[in-house]
């Protein structure tokens, strides 16, 4: 499996993070020796093996629906880089 | 008494205890060493205020009596914590000015023991880095150097800051987090003791996340009982971390009898690396002979899927870190890119995180994204889970078999100077990690412990694997380890 430019561009894209287009054929090589080093795990024989959900085998602990915490508005705005009359803003997202 | 800054946490407390000292001293003395090794670049956030603070109440508290064993004494907290109204940013530009409303519970259950919080420490961003060399606030720098040479020395990752300012006596301990070996690789490059407790032992919560399957919290001490006793604090179930563990946390100090007569050692045959300096291979020997010195029984063992523990790492972590890491999009916390006009919203996410992470978070960002895209899930991801169990059973047969603990080499290799892997591949550095990651994918305890200088006078640390929840036997084995090797070394200083 070999990562060519278009990939990388469209993994990129897929992350939201902006590569320049002459950043990406150096970024499609870095992918190349990854997976290379990954593909070892091809030699590897998993039949029957079932993938790893936790590696701890405990029951997750449940808890009653009930509304445990809130009203904190101001404290959830404080580090936001807009806000503005209580909201998260951003740029438009429809015209 | 002189050199307060010096002491461990155990000699600290009983200190205190007497009244033989005050926390206000020990705070000063930590805060002076802080304030004289900026050279170090440990701390990166000072808090002196709310140390001395921290130190005044905790002093009241020890004339009441009223004194957990933490209490007065003055440690450093990874940047990785979140600690409310002080700045936690995991050394990335793109939570620069990230003030947090909360405190994480581990360094929360810290403060409420009475322990007195120095200020924050360097790490590589978010936890990503084997040398401390990506973070945003500029390398950790180690106190330790080779003879003879004043090139500055890695004091590894990422909990870099951590070692740095645990072996350069700036605090008495430090918190550090473990993904694949973040805290044992740097208390190995710098003549510290670290460990990663069981994966659920040490609530999660209010840590940034990296690979959320994998990250642990624990110590990082002067020594094996000052290790039992953080890690004591630090330990405990948490109803806002669904997997931290509802067991009781032993006295895991009162465990230290140094008694490890009938115990087996497993020495895993696949940890014997090509091209493993020899002076790696010694150290592993004369650790082996030691345990058996103290009464220990040594059996080869075999870890057959070894091998594949470093490729399953780096496509289980990437892909966890690109969902924890999807968080960052410059609307509810930290930096938004400045946008031209026109920009929308996909632009403010994408110019947000370009200018945000650092290379290295964008390329495991990238990666993660990558495998875990329609068409290759299967071929890479659940192919890495799949190992995963794999190794974690190659354990479990050695546990089954009456195996206590296994001995390792902590790191492939001494500590490193800082730029000299620049040039080298990415996957060169993720080596660094092959003695430790093994141990995260199986959610198993490890410790690593100085044991010897090597020829350039530089630390070296073993690594001892422990069976689950089994912390108190696992520090144990790793104190009567301390007790043979009588590491007593300190890097000189000239900061």
């Amino acid at each position: 499996m070999s990562i060519d430019q278009n990939t990388a561009a469209k993994v990129a894209k897929l992350a939201r993070i902006k590569v320049e287009d002459d950043a990406l054929p150096a970024l499609a090589a870095e992918f190349n020796t990854i997976l290379e080093f990954i593909e070892q795990l091809n030699e590897v024989d998993v039949e029957g093996v079932e993938p790893m959900t936790s590696v701890t085998p405990q029951r997750l602990k449940r808890r009653a629906d009930v509304v445990t915490d809130g009203n904190q508005q101001d404290r959830i705005l404080s580090n936001a880089p807009d806000a503005r009359e209580g909201f998260f803003a951003v740029p438009k997202v429809m015209e | 008494m002189s050199d307060l800054n010096k002491l461990g946490l155990a000699e600290a407390r009983d200190a205190l205890r007497k009244g033989e000292t005050t926390s206000v001293e020990l705070t000063q003395a930590c805060l002076t060493a802080i304030d004289k090794a900026d050279a170090l670049n440990a701390f990166v956030h000072k808090t002196p205020e709310i140390a001395l603070e921290r130190a005044a109440a905790a002093d009241a508290r020890l004339k009441q009596g009223d004194a957990p064993a933490m209490c007065g004494l003055p440690v450093g907290i990874k940047d990785l914590f979140c600690t409310k109204g002080v700045a936690s940013q995991a050394a990335s530009n793109i939570l620069e000015g990230f003030v947090p409303e909360y405190e994480s519970t581990v360094s929360q259950q810290l403060a409420d023991d009475g322990a007195v919080m120095l200020g924050k420490l360097n790490m590589d961003e978010f936890a990503m880095g084997s040398s401390n060399e990506t973070s945003t606030y500029g390398n950790a720098v180690s106190p330790w150097r080779r003879e003879g040479s004043d090139a500055q020395l890695t004091p590894g990752g990422s909990s870099g800051g951590s070692a740095a300012a645990v072996a350069a006596d700036l605090c008495l301990a430090a918190t550090g987090t473990d993904t694949g070996g973040s805290i044992r690789q740097p208390a190995a490059f710098t003549g510290t003791v670290g460990i990663k407790p069981t994966y659920g032992r040490c609530s999660r919560w209010g840590v940034v996340a990296f690979a959320s399957s994998l990250d642990q919290a624990g110590p990082m001490t002067k020594s094996v009982r000052d290790a039992a006793i953080m890690l004591e604090a630090m330990s405990g179930h948490d109803p806002k971390d669904s997997t931290s563990a509802d067991l009781a946390v032993p006295n895991f100090e009162a465990m230290l009898t140094g008694d490890i007569r009938g115990k087996k050692i497993g020495i895993p045959r696949e940890y014997h690396m090509e091209g493993m300096p020899a002076e790696i291979e010694k150290l592993w020997a004369e650790g082996r002979d030691m345990l058996k010195a103290a009464g220990a029984e040594i059996v080869d063992i075999s870890l057959p899927h070894t091998k594949y523990a470093l490729p399953a790492y780096y496509v289980i972590a990437p892909a966890e870190a690109s969902s924890n890491l999807a968080r960052y999009d410059g609307v509810r916390y930290g930096n938004r890119a400045t946008l031209e006009a026109g920009d929308g919203i996909t632009e403010m996410y994408e110019k947000t995180r370009a200018q945000g992470f650092g290379d290295e978070v964008k390329r495991r960002i990238m990666v993660g994204t990558y495998v875990l895209s329609a068409g290759f899930y299967d071929a890479y991801y659940n192919r890495a889970r799949r190992v995963r169990s794999l190794i974690k059973q190659d354990f479990e047969n050695v546990f089954a078999a009456g195996v206590d603990a296994i001995l390792t080499p902590a790191t492939p290799s001494a500590a490193f100077g800082l730029g000299e892997m620049s040039d080298a591949d990415p996957v060169a550095m993720y080596l660094l990690d092959v003695f430790t990651v093994t141990v995260n994918l199986a959610g198993l305890p490890g410790i690593a412990l100085p044991a010897g200088l090597d020829s350039q006078g530089l630390p070296l640390g073993l690594q001892l694997i422990g069976r689950p929840w089994e912390e108190g036997d696992l520090l144990n084995t790793a104190y009567a380890l301390e007790q043979s090797t009588g590491f007593v070394a300190k890097p000189g200083n000239w900061w």
